[in-house]
Protein backbone atom coordinates (compact mmCIF):
# COMPACT_ATOMS: atom_id res chain seq x y z
CA UNK A 1 0.00 0.00 0.00
CA UNK A 2 3.02 2.33 1.17
CA UNK A 3 4.73 1.38 -2.19
CA UNK A 4 1.52 2.01 -4.49
CA UNK A 5 0.99 5.03 -2.79
CA UNK A 6 4.75 6.65 -3.10
CA UNK A 7 5.04 5.45 -7.00
CA UNK A 8 1.73 6.96 -7.15
CA UNK A 9 2.79 9.98 -6.43
CA UNK A 10 6.23 9.94 -8.03
CA UNK A 11 4.29 9.78 -10.70
CA UNK A 12 2.02 12.51 -10.29
CA UNK A 13 4.69 14.46 -9.95
CA UNK A 14 6.02 13.71 -13.12
CA UNK A 15 2.84 14.14 -14.96
CA UNK A 16 1.71 16.89 -13.84
CA UNK A 17 5.15 18.57 -13.29
CA UNK A 18 4.17 21.58 -15.00
CA UNK A 19 1.34 22.50 -12.76
CA UNK A 20 3.20 21.49 -9.55
CA UNK A 21 6.58 23.18 -10.66
CA UNK A 22 6.52 26.87 -9.42
CA UNK A 23 8.64 27.90 -12.95
CA UNK A 24 9.41 25.88 -16.26
CA UNK A 25 13.19 24.65 -16.15
CA UNK A 26 12.93 24.52 -19.79
CA UNK A 27 11.86 28.21 -19.70
CA UNK A 28 15.28 30.40 -20.96
CA UNK A 29 13.54 33.12 -19.23
CA UNK A 30 13.64 31.11 -15.89
CA UNK A 31 17.78 31.30 -16.15
CA UNK A 32 18.87 34.02 -13.88
CA UNK A 33 21.86 33.79 -12.94
CA UNK A 34 21.77 36.12 -9.93
CA UNK A 35 19.05 33.63 -8.50
CA UNK A 36 22.19 30.88 -8.25
CA UNK A 37 22.57 28.89 -5.82
CA UNK A 38 20.35 30.07 -3.06
CA UNK A 39 19.95 27.47 -0.22
CA UNK A 40 17.78 24.55 0.16
CA UNK A 41 14.43 26.62 2.11
CA UNK A 42 15.17 30.02 0.46
CA UNK A 43 12.02 32.07 -0.13
CA UNK A 44 10.84 30.34 -3.24
CA UNK A 45 13.70 27.89 -3.61
CA UNK A 46 12.47 25.11 -1.17
CA UNK A 47 15.35 23.05 -2.70
CA UNK A 48 17.49 25.98 -3.28
CA UNK A 49 18.37 26.90 -6.83
CA UNK A 50 21.08 25.18 -9.23
CA UNK A 51 24.30 26.98 -11.00
CA UNK A 52 21.83 28.74 -13.61
CA UNK A 53 19.50 29.92 -11.16
CA UNK A 54 16.47 27.49 -11.97
CA UNK A 55 14.70 25.89 -8.94
CA UNK A 56 15.98 22.74 -8.03
CA UNK A 57 12.00 21.31 -6.92
CA UNK A 58 11.09 22.24 -11.01
CA UNK A 59 14.20 20.59 -12.14
CA UNK A 60 13.39 17.71 -9.99
CA UNK A 61 10.21 16.87 -11.26
CA UNK A 62 10.87 18.13 -14.92
CA UNK A 63 13.52 15.44 -14.65
CA UNK A 64 11.69 12.68 -13.34
CA UNK A 65 9.46 13.00 -15.75
CA UNK A 66 12.26 12.39 -18.57
CA UNK A 67 13.40 9.75 -16.30
CA UNK A 68 9.93 8.05 -15.49
CA UNK A 69 9.38 8.55 -19.65
CA UNK A 70 12.41 6.95 -20.93
CA UNK A 71 12.39 3.93 -18.26
CA UNK A 72 8.83 3.31 -19.64
CA UNK A 73 9.46 3.39 -22.94
CA UNK A 74 12.78 1.42 -23.12
CA UNK A 75 10.81 -1.37 -21.02
CA UNK A 76 8.33 -1.10 -23.65
CA UNK A 77 11.06 -1.64 -26.44
CA UNK A 78 12.95 -4.58 -24.62
CA UNK A 79 9.41 -6.25 -23.46
CA UNK A 80 8.11 -5.92 -27.72
CA UNK A 81 11.81 -7.27 -28.62
CA UNK A 82 11.52 -9.97 -26.21
CA UNK A 83 8.58 -11.14 -26.06
CA UNK A 84 8.15 -11.69 -29.90
CA UNK A 85 12.17 -13.12 -29.98
CA UNK A 86 10.57 -15.52 -27.06
CA UNK A 87 7.04 -16.58 -28.77
CA UNK A 88 8.99 -17.52 -32.15
CA UNK A 89 11.60 -19.43 -30.30
CA UNK A 90 9.13 -20.90 -28.10
CA UNK A 91 6.53 -21.77 -30.64
CA UNK A 92 9.04 -22.69 -33.53
CA UNK A 93 12.00 -24.80 -32.09
CA UNK A 94 14.64 -26.29 -34.08
CA UNK A 95 17.18 -24.08 -35.36
CA UNK A 96 15.88 -21.06 -35.09
CA UNK A 97 15.19 -21.62 -31.12
CA UNK A 98 19.00 -22.69 -30.98
CA UNK A 99 20.04 -19.68 -32.38
CA UNK A 100 17.89 -16.65 -30.30
CA UNK A 101 19.09 -18.48 -27.02
CA UNK A 102 22.46 -18.52 -27.93
CA UNK A 103 22.30 -15.05 -28.64
CA UNK A 104 20.36 -14.82 -25.34
CA UNK A 105 23.29 -16.71 -23.68
CA UNK A 106 25.92 -14.82 -24.82
CA UNK A 107 24.17 -11.42 -23.90
CA UNK A 108 23.38 -12.76 -20.73
CA UNK A 109 27.26 -12.92 -19.60
CA UNK A 110 27.40 -9.07 -19.99
CA UNK A 111 25.98 -7.02 -17.60
CA UNK A 112 23.01 -5.19 -19.23
CA UNK A 113 24.83 -1.48 -18.27
CA UNK A 114 27.82 -2.78 -20.54
CA UNK A 115 25.51 -3.67 -23.49
CA UNK A 116 23.39 0.01 -23.19
CA UNK A 117 27.04 1.55 -22.83
CA UNK A 118 28.28 0.04 -25.84
CA UNK A 119 24.90 0.48 -27.99
CA UNK A 120 24.83 3.88 -27.23
CA UNK A 121 28.83 4.48 -27.64
CA UNK A 122 28.21 2.58 -31.17
CA UNK A 123 25.21 4.96 -32.56
CA UNK A 124 26.53 8.45 -31.19
CA UNK A 125 30.00 7.38 -33.76
CA UNK A 126 28.39 5.91 -36.26
CA UNK A 127 25.56 8.82 -36.96
CA UNK A 128 26.83 12.24 -38.00
CA UNK A 129 26.57 15.33 -35.27
CA UNK A 130 24.25 17.44 -36.75
CA UNK A 131 21.39 14.60 -35.64
CA UNK A 132 22.71 13.44 -32.25
CA UNK A 133 21.60 16.27 -30.05
CA UNK A 134 17.41 15.89 -31.45
CA UNK A 135 17.49 11.72 -31.24
CA UNK A 136 20.00 11.47 -28.64
CA UNK A 137 17.13 10.18 -26.13
CA UNK A 138 15.58 7.81 -28.89
CA UNK A 139 19.04 6.50 -29.12
CA UNK A 140 19.39 6.08 -25.39
CA UNK A 141 15.90 3.85 -25.27
CA UNK A 142 16.74 1.84 -28.05
CA UNK A 143 19.83 0.80 -26.17
CA UNK A 144 18.46 0.14 -22.75
CA UNK A 145 15.80 -1.62 -24.48
CA UNK A 146 18.35 -3.87 -26.21
CA UNK A 147 19.86 -4.46 -23.46
CA UNK A 148 17.18 -5.75 -21.46
CA UNK A 149 15.11 -8.48 -24.01
CA UNK A 150 16.69 -11.39 -22.50
CA UNK A 151 14.75 -12.02 -19.34
CA UNK A 152 11.62 -11.68 -21.41
CA UNK A 153 12.98 -13.93 -24.33
CA UNK A 154 13.52 -16.54 -21.52
CA UNK A 155 10.43 -15.90 -19.58
CA UNK A 156 7.81 -16.35 -22.47
CA UNK A 157 10.08 -19.08 -24.23
CA UNK A 158 9.81 -21.07 -21.39
CA UNK A 159 6.04 -20.37 -20.97
CA UNK A 160 5.13 -20.85 -24.53
CA UNK A 161 6.82 -24.22 -25.01
CA UNK A 162 4.48 -25.62 -22.14
CA UNK A 163 1.30 -23.65 -24.02
CA UNK A 164 2.21 -25.11 -27.31
CA UNK A 165 1.19 -29.05 -26.01
CA UNK A 166 -1.54 -27.63 -24.73
CA UNK A 167 -5.11 -28.73 -26.30
CA UNK A 168 -6.89 -25.33 -27.32
CA UNK A 169 -3.55 -24.68 -29.42
CA UNK A 170 -3.65 -27.88 -31.28
CA UNK A 171 -7.35 -27.65 -31.71
CA UNK A 172 -6.00 -24.22 -33.53
CA UNK A 173 -3.53 -25.73 -35.47
CA UNK A 174 -6.49 -28.23 -36.21
CA UNK A 175 -8.61 -25.68 -37.63
CA UNK A 176 -6.08 -24.42 -39.96
CA UNK A 177 -5.02 -21.15 -37.89
CA UNK A 178 -1.71 -19.66 -39.56
CA UNK A 179 1.18 -19.78 -36.65
CA UNK A 180 1.23 -16.30 -36.07
CA UNK A 181 -1.95 -15.95 -35.68
CA UNK A 182 -2.12 -18.83 -33.22
CA UNK A 183 1.22 -16.97 -31.50
CA UNK A 184 -0.56 -13.79 -30.93
CA UNK A 185 -4.17 -14.53 -30.62
CA UNK A 186 -3.96 -17.63 -28.37
CA UNK A 187 -0.38 -18.43 -26.45
CA UNK A 188 0.20 -14.49 -25.58
CA UNK A 189 -2.34 -13.66 -23.77
CA UNK A 190 -1.82 -16.86 -21.95
CA UNK A 191 1.84 -15.88 -20.89
CA UNK A 192 1.69 -12.14 -20.25
CA UNK A 193 1.07 -12.06 -16.78
CA UNK A 194 4.92 -12.97 -15.10
CA UNK A 195 5.74 -10.49 -18.28
CA UNK A 196 4.16 -8.01 -16.15
CA UNK A 197 5.83 -8.42 -13.28
CA UNK A 198 9.17 -8.54 -14.87
CA UNK A 199 8.64 -5.28 -16.43
CA UNK A 200 7.61 -3.39 -13.42
CA UNK A 201 10.97 -4.53 -11.82
CA UNK A 202 12.76 -3.61 -14.65
CA UNK A 203 11.25 -0.06 -15.30
CA UNK A 204 13.27 0.52 -12.24
CA UNK A 205 16.89 -1.01 -13.55
CA UNK A 206 15.84 0.49 -16.75
CA UNK A 207 15.67 4.23 -15.14
CA UNK A 208 19.26 3.40 -12.77
CA UNK A 209 20.39 2.26 -16.27
CA UNK A 210 19.45 5.37 -17.58
CA UNK A 211 20.50 8.03 -14.41
CA UNK A 212 23.75 5.80 -15.32
CA UNK A 213 24.46 6.58 -18.69
CA UNK A 214 23.34 10.42 -18.03
CA UNK A 215 25.68 10.46 -15.28
CA UNK A 216 28.19 9.71 -17.28
CA UNK A 217 27.71 12.11 -20.08
CA UNK A 218 26.38 9.36 -22.96
CA UNK A 219 22.89 9.64 -21.84
CA UNK A 220 20.14 12.44 -21.79
CA UNK A 221 21.70 15.94 -23.32
CA UNK A 222 22.10 18.61 -20.44
CA UNK A 223 19.25 20.66 -22.34
CA UNK A 224 16.55 19.01 -21.12
CA UNK A 225 18.03 17.07 -17.75
CA UNK A 226 17.24 13.88 -16.58
CA UNK A 227 17.32 13.01 -12.86
CA UNK A 228 21.22 11.54 -13.75
CA UNK A 229 21.97 14.59 -15.70
CA UNK A 230 21.20 16.87 -13.19
CA UNK A 231 23.36 14.83 -10.72
CA UNK A 232 26.11 15.15 -12.96
CA UNK A 233 25.91 18.90 -13.00
CA UNK A 234 25.26 18.86 -9.21
CA UNK A 235 28.42 16.67 -9.06
CA UNK A 236 30.41 19.40 -9.85
CA UNK A 237 29.93 21.63 -7.47
CA UNK A 238 29.98 18.81 -4.70
CA UNK A 239 33.58 20.52 -3.63
CA UNK A 240 32.25 24.05 -3.17
CA UNK A 241 29.96 23.80 -0.77
CA UNK A 242 26.38 23.89 -2.93
CA UNK A 243 26.20 20.05 -2.12
CA UNK A 244 22.16 20.16 -2.61
CA UNK A 245 22.37 19.95 -6.44
CA UNK A 246 23.76 17.23 -6.35
CA UNK A 247 21.84 15.53 -3.34
CA UNK A 248 18.26 16.53 -3.93
CA UNK A 249 17.96 14.50 -7.55
CA UNK A 250 20.07 11.58 -6.13
CA UNK A 251 17.62 11.53 -3.42
CA UNK A 252 14.51 11.53 -5.21
CA UNK A 253 16.16 8.69 -8.27
CA UNK A 254 16.31 6.82 -5.41
CA UNK A 255 12.64 7.10 -4.25
CA UNK A 256 11.69 6.59 -7.51
CA UNK A 257 13.31 3.62 -8.25
CA UNK A 258 12.50 2.52 -4.58
CA UNK A 259 8.99 2.46 -4.74
CA UNK A 260 8.73 0.80 -7.91
CA UNK A 261 10.80 -2.01 -7.09
CA UNK A 262 8.84 -2.38 -4.18
CA UNK A 263 5.62 -2.40 -5.97
CA UNK A 264 7.12 -4.88 -8.48
CA UNK A 265 7.27 -6.95 -5.42
CA UNK A 266 3.78 -6.73 -4.15
CA UNK A 267 2.91 -7.03 -7.65
CA UNK A 268 4.66 -10.07 -8.14
CA UNK A 269 3.27 -12.08 -4.98
CA UNK A 270 -0.48 -11.06 -5.33
CA UNK A 271 -0.22 -12.34 -9.15
CA UNK A 272 0.95 -15.80 -7.69
CA UNK A 273 -1.54 -17.91 -6.51
CA UNK A 274 0.78 -20.04 -4.29
CA UNK A 275 1.02 -17.15 -1.92
CA UNK A 276 -2.49 -16.64 -1.27
CA UNK B 1 35.74 -34.07 -20.69
CA UNK B 2 38.15 -33.18 -23.52
CA UNK B 3 34.78 -32.40 -25.43
CA UNK B 4 32.92 -30.60 -22.85
CA UNK B 5 36.10 -28.37 -22.93
CA UNK B 6 36.53 -28.03 -26.95
CA UNK B 7 32.74 -27.27 -27.51
CA UNK B 8 33.29 -24.25 -24.59
CA UNK B 9 36.35 -23.21 -26.36
CA UNK B 10 34.85 -23.05 -29.70
CA UNK B 11 31.50 -21.11 -28.25
CA UNK B 12 34.61 -18.84 -26.97
CA UNK B 13 36.38 -17.96 -29.98
CA UNK B 14 32.87 -17.82 -31.76
CA UNK B 15 31.89 -14.97 -29.00
CA UNK B 16 35.45 -12.97 -29.85
CA UNK B 17 34.95 -12.96 -33.63
CA UNK B 18 31.48 -11.55 -33.49
CA UNK B 19 32.84 -8.79 -31.10
CA UNK B 20 35.70 -8.39 -33.43
CA UNK B 21 32.63 -7.84 -36.27
CA UNK B 22 31.34 -5.28 -34.19
CA UNK B 23 34.68 -3.09 -33.38
CA UNK B 24 35.92 -3.24 -37.03
CA UNK B 25 32.13 -2.32 -38.45
CA UNK B 26 32.67 0.49 -36.27
CA UNK B 27 35.59 1.85 -38.52
CA UNK B 28 33.28 1.44 -41.32
CA UNK B 29 31.28 3.87 -40.43
CA UNK B 30 33.37 7.14 -39.28
CA UNK B 31 34.59 8.92 -42.43
CA UNK B 32 36.94 7.10 -45.69
CA UNK B 33 40.40 7.29 -43.93
CA UNK B 34 41.73 8.33 -47.11
CA UNK B 35 39.88 11.40 -47.64
CA UNK B 36 41.53 12.62 -44.11
CA UNK B 37 45.25 11.82 -45.23
CA UNK B 38 45.41 13.30 -48.41
CA UNK B 39 43.29 16.92 -47.76
CA UNK B 40 41.87 18.51 -50.38
CA UNK B 41 44.19 18.70 -52.44
CA UNK B 42 44.54 14.64 -53.25
CA UNK B 43 43.51 13.73 -56.79
CA UNK B 44 41.67 10.94 -57.45
CA UNK B 45 44.35 9.02 -58.66
CA UNK B 46 46.16 9.65 -55.92
CA UNK B 47 43.57 8.64 -53.43
CA UNK B 48 43.23 5.43 -55.31
CA UNK B 49 46.88 4.54 -55.17
CA UNK B 50 46.69 4.74 -51.41
CA UNK B 51 43.74 2.55 -50.82
CA UNK B 52 45.02 0.11 -52.90
CA UNK B 53 48.18 0.53 -50.57
CA UNK B 54 46.39 0.34 -47.57
CA UNK B 55 44.16 -2.28 -48.78
CA UNK B 56 41.04 -1.12 -48.62
CA UNK B 57 39.80 -1.92 -52.04
CA UNK B 58 39.66 -5.34 -50.90
CA UNK B 59 36.38 -7.46 -49.77
CA UNK B 60 35.20 -6.46 -46.65
CA UNK B 61 36.27 -10.12 -45.25
CA UNK B 62 39.76 -9.85 -46.15
CA UNK B 63 39.96 -6.73 -44.32
CA UNK B 64 38.04 -7.89 -41.37
CA UNK B 65 40.49 -11.08 -41.34
CA UNK B 66 43.85 -8.69 -41.07
CA UNK B 67 41.77 -6.68 -38.24
CA UNK B 68 41.37 -9.89 -36.24
CA UNK B 69 44.95 -10.90 -36.85
CA UNK B 70 45.91 -7.23 -36.01
CA UNK B 71 44.14 -7.45 -32.65
CA UNK B 72 45.10 -10.92 -31.92
CA UNK B 73 48.31 -9.19 -31.25
CA UNK B 74 46.92 -6.28 -29.75
CA UNK B 75 47.69 -4.01 -32.37
CA UNK B 76 44.53 -1.12 -32.95
CA UNK B 77 46.37 1.59 -34.58
CA UNK B 78 46.45 4.74 -33.31
CA UNK B 79 44.11 6.89 -31.11
CA UNK B 80 42.44 9.75 -33.03
CA UNK B 81 42.52 12.18 -29.96
CA UNK B 82 45.92 11.44 -28.31
CA UNK B 83 47.88 10.54 -31.56
CA UNK B 84 49.52 7.20 -29.67
CA UNK B 85 48.97 3.66 -30.06
CA UNK B 86 46.36 2.20 -28.48
CA UNK B 87 47.69 -0.69 -27.40
CA UNK B 88 50.09 1.83 -25.22
CA UNK B 89 47.41 4.02 -23.91
CA UNK B 90 45.24 0.98 -23.06
CA UNK B 91 48.47 -1.10 -21.30
CA UNK B 92 49.10 2.56 -19.06
CA UNK B 93 45.72 2.06 -18.25
CA UNK B 94 45.50 -1.27 -17.06
CA UNK B 95 46.89 -1.18 -13.97
CA UNK B 96 44.73 1.46 -12.49
CA UNK B 97 41.78 -0.26 -13.55
CA UNK B 98 43.06 -4.05 -12.15
CA UNK B 99 44.48 -2.60 -8.85
CA UNK B 100 41.10 -1.15 -8.67
CA UNK B 101 38.93 -4.30 -9.65
CA UNK B 102 41.25 -6.25 -7.19
CA UNK B 103 40.90 -4.54 -4.16
CA UNK B 104 36.63 -4.31 -4.45
CA UNK B 105 36.68 -7.83 -5.34
CA UNK B 106 38.71 -8.56 -1.82
CA UNK B 107 36.77 -6.33 -0.31
CA UNK B 108 33.61 -7.50 -1.26
CA UNK B 109 34.32 -11.58 -0.43
CA UNK B 110 36.17 -10.59 2.84
CA UNK B 111 33.17 -8.42 4.24
CA UNK B 112 30.16 -10.12 2.23
CA UNK B 113 31.41 -14.00 2.83
CA UNK B 114 31.78 -13.65 7.47
CA UNK B 115 28.07 -10.80 7.17
CA UNK B 116 26.25 -13.63 5.04
CA UNK B 117 27.20 -16.23 8.00
CA UNK B 118 26.57 -14.13 10.89
CA UNK B 119 23.32 -13.37 9.45
CA UNK B 120 22.43 -16.60 8.64
CA UNK B 121 23.69 -18.28 12.18
CA UNK B 122 22.02 -15.62 14.22
CA UNK B 123 19.07 -14.11 12.31
CA UNK B 124 16.83 -12.68 15.29
CA UNK B 125 20.12 -10.91 16.51
CA UNK B 126 19.44 -6.48 15.78
CA UNK B 127 22.88 -6.39 13.75
CA UNK B 128 21.18 -8.82 11.22
CA UNK B 129 18.16 -7.09 10.83
CA UNK B 130 20.72 -3.91 10.64
CA UNK B 131 23.07 -5.74 7.68
CA UNK B 132 20.23 -6.83 5.46
CA UNK B 133 18.15 -3.47 6.02
CA UNK B 134 21.40 -2.26 4.92
CA UNK B 135 22.14 -4.99 1.75
CA UNK B 136 18.74 -3.70 0.43
CA UNK B 137 20.05 -0.29 0.27
CA UNK B 138 23.45 -1.65 -1.30
CA UNK B 139 21.22 -3.33 -4.26
CA UNK B 140 18.65 -0.15 -4.98
CA UNK B 141 21.33 2.82 -4.70
CA UNK B 142 23.06 3.12 -7.93
CA UNK B 143 26.93 2.81 -8.00
CA UNK B 144 27.62 6.83 -8.72
CA UNK B 145 25.30 7.95 -6.18
CA UNK B 146 26.97 5.47 -3.65
CA UNK B 147 30.22 7.34 -4.82
CA UNK B 148 28.93 11.14 -4.74
CA UNK B 149 27.71 10.42 -1.18
CA UNK B 150 31.00 8.80 0.14
CA UNK B 151 32.89 11.93 -1.45
CA UNK B 152 30.31 14.09 -0.11
CA UNK B 153 30.87 12.79 3.91
CA UNK B 154 34.56 11.63 3.84
CA UNK B 155 35.96 14.52 1.53
CA UNK B 156 34.05 17.31 1.19
CA UNK B 157 32.57 17.18 5.21
CA UNK B 158 35.21 15.25 6.74
CA UNK B 159 38.11 15.83 4.66
CA UNK B 160 40.22 12.51 6.01
CA UNK B 161 40.42 11.06 1.99
CA UNK B 162 41.21 12.12 -1.34
CA UNK B 163 38.00 12.50 -4.04
CA UNK B 164 40.10 11.91 -7.05
CA UNK B 165 42.87 10.30 -8.94
CA UNK B 166 45.32 7.50 -7.54
CA UNK B 167 47.64 9.78 -5.50
CA UNK B 168 51.93 8.85 -5.90
CA UNK B 169 52.18 5.45 -8.02
CA UNK B 170 55.47 3.83 -8.02
CA UNK B 171 56.59 2.06 -11.72
CA UNK B 172 57.49 -1.85 -10.93
CA UNK B 173 58.73 -2.36 -14.86
CA UNK B 174 55.68 -1.77 -16.92
CA UNK B 175 53.11 -1.77 -14.14
CA UNK B 176 52.68 1.34 -12.21
CA UNK B 177 50.82 0.75 -9.10
CA UNK B 178 49.44 2.51 -6.15
CA UNK B 179 49.66 0.13 -3.26
CA UNK B 180 53.27 1.16 -2.35
CA UNK B 181 52.45 4.88 -1.60
CA UNK B 182 50.78 6.35 1.75
CA UNK B 183 48.62 8.62 -0.56
CA UNK B 184 48.04 5.84 -3.32
CA UNK B 185 46.21 3.82 -0.41
CA UNK B 186 44.64 6.40 0.64
CA UNK B 187 43.31 7.45 -2.62
CA UNK B 188 42.45 3.69 -3.06
CA UNK B 189 39.62 3.23 -0.46
CA UNK B 190 36.89 5.25 -1.21
CA UNK B 191 36.65 4.32 -4.98
CA UNK B 192 37.14 0.31 -4.04
CA UNK B 193 34.12 0.63 -1.43
CA UNK B 194 31.93 2.51 -4.60
CA UNK B 195 32.79 -0.55 -6.74
CA UNK B 196 32.64 -3.38 -4.21
CA UNK B 197 29.57 -3.12 -1.61
CA UNK B 198 26.86 -3.82 -4.66
CA UNK B 199 28.92 -7.26 -5.17
CA UNK B 200 29.28 -7.24 -1.23
CA UNK B 201 25.65 -7.03 -0.97
CA UNK B 202 25.28 -9.68 -3.59
CA UNK B 203 27.63 -12.04 -1.91
CA UNK B 204 26.05 -11.74 1.59
CA UNK B 205 23.05 -12.26 0.64
CA UNK B 206 23.93 -15.62 -1.46
CA UNK B 207 26.08 -16.77 1.68
CA UNK B 208 23.15 -16.09 3.80
CA UNK B 209 20.55 -18.26 1.96
CA UNK B 210 23.01 -20.75 1.36
CA UNK B 211 23.72 -21.15 4.46
CA UNK B 212 20.01 -21.34 6.03
CA UNK B 213 19.31 -24.22 3.20
CA UNK B 214 22.19 -26.07 4.07
CA UNK B 215 21.56 -26.08 8.03
CA UNK B 216 18.12 -27.62 6.83
CA UNK B 217 19.73 -30.67 5.46
CA UNK B 218 20.37 -33.71 6.90
CA UNK B 219 23.99 -34.32 6.88
CA UNK B 220 23.56 -31.41 9.44
CA UNK B 221 21.37 -32.79 11.58
CA UNK B 222 23.57 -35.78 11.73
CA UNK B 223 26.19 -34.08 12.72
CA UNK B 224 24.40 -32.59 15.71
CA UNK B 225 22.95 -35.75 16.63
CA UNK B 226 26.74 -37.21 16.80
CA UNK B 227 27.20 -34.24 19.31
CA UNK B 228 30.03 -31.86 17.42
CA UNK B 229 30.15 -28.67 18.72
CA UNK B 230 28.58 -26.00 16.92
CA UNK B 231 31.44 -24.53 15.58
CA UNK B 232 32.47 -27.51 14.18
CA UNK B 233 28.93 -28.41 12.82
CA UNK B 234 28.72 -24.67 11.28
CA UNK B 235 32.14 -24.34 9.94
CA UNK B 236 33.79 -27.47 8.91
CA UNK B 237 30.45 -29.40 7.82
CA UNK B 238 28.11 -26.07 6.94
CA UNK B 239 30.54 -23.69 5.62
CA UNK B 240 32.38 -25.62 2.72
CA UNK B 241 29.01 -26.78 0.70
CA UNK B 242 28.18 -23.10 1.02
CA UNK B 243 30.84 -22.05 -0.37
CA UNK B 244 30.57 -23.64 -3.87
CA UNK B 245 28.05 -21.42 -5.52
CA UNK B 246 29.04 -18.75 -4.00
CA UNK B 247 32.90 -19.48 -5.45
CA UNK B 248 31.06 -19.34 -8.78
CA UNK B 249 28.96 -16.33 -8.51
CA UNK B 250 32.05 -14.15 -7.40
CA UNK B 251 33.85 -15.36 -10.33
CA UNK B 252 31.33 -14.15 -12.93
CA UNK B 253 31.07 -10.98 -10.78
CA UNK B 254 34.74 -10.23 -11.55
CA UNK B 255 33.63 -9.80 -14.79
CA UNK B 256 30.93 -7.14 -13.80
CA UNK B 257 33.35 -5.64 -11.69
CA UNK B 258 35.40 -4.46 -14.21
CA UNK B 259 32.81 -3.30 -16.20
CA UNK B 260 30.97 -1.54 -13.93
CA UNK B 261 34.55 0.10 -12.72
CA UNK B 262 33.77 2.63 -15.62
CA UNK B 263 31.23 4.34 -13.60
CA UNK B 264 33.43 4.50 -10.52
CA UNK B 265 36.11 5.46 -12.37
CA UNK B 266 34.50 8.53 -13.42
CA UNK B 267 33.23 9.21 -10.46
CA UNK B 268 36.57 9.23 -8.98
CA UNK B 269 38.41 10.64 -11.89
CA UNK B 270 40.53 7.29 -11.43
CA UNK B 271 42.61 6.94 -14.27
CA UNK B 272 41.93 3.65 -15.76
CA UNK B 273 40.20 1.71 -19.06
CA UNK B 274 36.91 2.97 -18.31
CA UNK B 275 37.54 6.66 -18.02
CA UNK B 276 39.38 6.08 -21.17
CA UNK B 277 36.42 4.60 -22.61
CA UNK B 278 34.16 7.24 -21.77
CA UNK B 279 35.95 9.79 -23.04
CA UNK B 280 36.36 8.16 -26.31
CA UNK B 281 32.98 7.62 -26.34
CA UNK B 282 32.46 11.57 -25.75
CA UNK B 283 35.29 12.11 -28.83
CA UNK B 284 33.86 8.98 -31.05
CA UNK B 285 37.91 8.15 -30.35
CA UNK B 286 37.41 4.80 -32.52
CA UNK B 287 40.32 2.63 -32.50
CA UNK B 288 40.16 3.15 -28.43
CA UNK B 289 36.57 2.32 -28.66
CA UNK B 290 37.10 -0.64 -30.68
CA UNK B 291 40.13 -1.90 -28.26
CA UNK B 292 37.92 -1.52 -25.44
CA UNK B 293 35.06 -3.56 -26.30
CA UNK B 294 37.84 -6.65 -27.54
CA UNK B 295 39.67 -6.81 -24.44
CA UNK B 296 36.71 -6.24 -21.95
CA UNK B 297 34.79 -9.07 -24.31
CA UNK B 298 38.32 -10.95 -23.76
CA UNK B 299 37.74 -10.69 -20.46
CA UNK B 300 34.49 -11.74 -20.10
CA UNK B 301 34.46 -14.68 -22.54
CA UNK B 302 37.72 -15.86 -20.24
CA UNK B 303 36.22 -15.90 -17.11
CA UNK B 304 33.50 -17.57 -18.33
CA UNK B 305 35.48 -20.06 -19.54
CA UNK B 306 37.78 -20.80 -16.11
CA UNK B 307 34.13 -20.13 -14.17
CA UNK B 308 32.26 -23.71 -16.07
CA UNK B 309 35.99 -25.67 -16.18
CA UNK B 310 35.97 -24.52 -12.37
CA UNK B 311 32.39 -25.68 -11.42
CA UNK B 312 33.32 -29.04 -13.57
CA UNK B 313 35.80 -29.42 -11.26
CA UNK B 314 34.23 -28.87 -7.95
CA UNK B 315 30.98 -30.26 -8.09
CA UNK B 316 31.62 -34.06 -9.30
CA UNK B 317 27.89 -34.49 -10.20
CA UNK B 318 28.80 -32.93 -13.35
CA UNK B 319 31.30 -35.12 -14.49
CA UNK B 320 29.51 -38.30 -13.64
CA UNK B 321 26.54 -37.29 -15.67
CA UNK B 322 28.89 -37.11 -19.33
CA UNK B 323 30.35 -40.45 -18.79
Amino acid sequence: MVAATLTLLCIAGALFAPWIAPQNPFDPASLNLNEAFHRPGSPGYPLGSDDQGRDLFSTILYGARISLGVGLASVLFALLLGVSLGLVSGYAGGRIDAFIMRVADVQLSFPAILIALLVDGVARVSLPGVVQGSIAIPVLILSIGVSGWVQYARTVRGLTLVEREKEYVQAARVIGRRPLAIMVAHVLPNVLGPVLVIATIHIATAIITEATLSFLGVGVPPTEPSLGTLIRVGNDFLFSGEWWIALFPGCALVILVLSINLLGDWLRDALNPKLR
Amino acid sequence: MLAFLLRRVGQAILVMLTVGLIAFSLFRFVGDPVVYMGGQDATEAQRELWRRELGLDRPFFVQYWSFVKNAAHGEFGLSLRQVQPVSRLIADRLPATLELSFVAALLAVLAGIPMGIYTALRPRSWLSHALLAGSLAGVSLPTFLIGILLILVFSVTLGWLPSFGRGDVVQLGGWSTGFLTASGLKSLILPAITLGLFQMTLIQRLVRSEMLEVLRTDYIRFARARGLTDRAVHFRHALKNTLVPVITITGLQLGAIIAFAIITETVFQWPGMGLLFIQSVNFADVPVMAAYLCLVAAFFVLINLVVDLLYYAVDPRLRIETQ
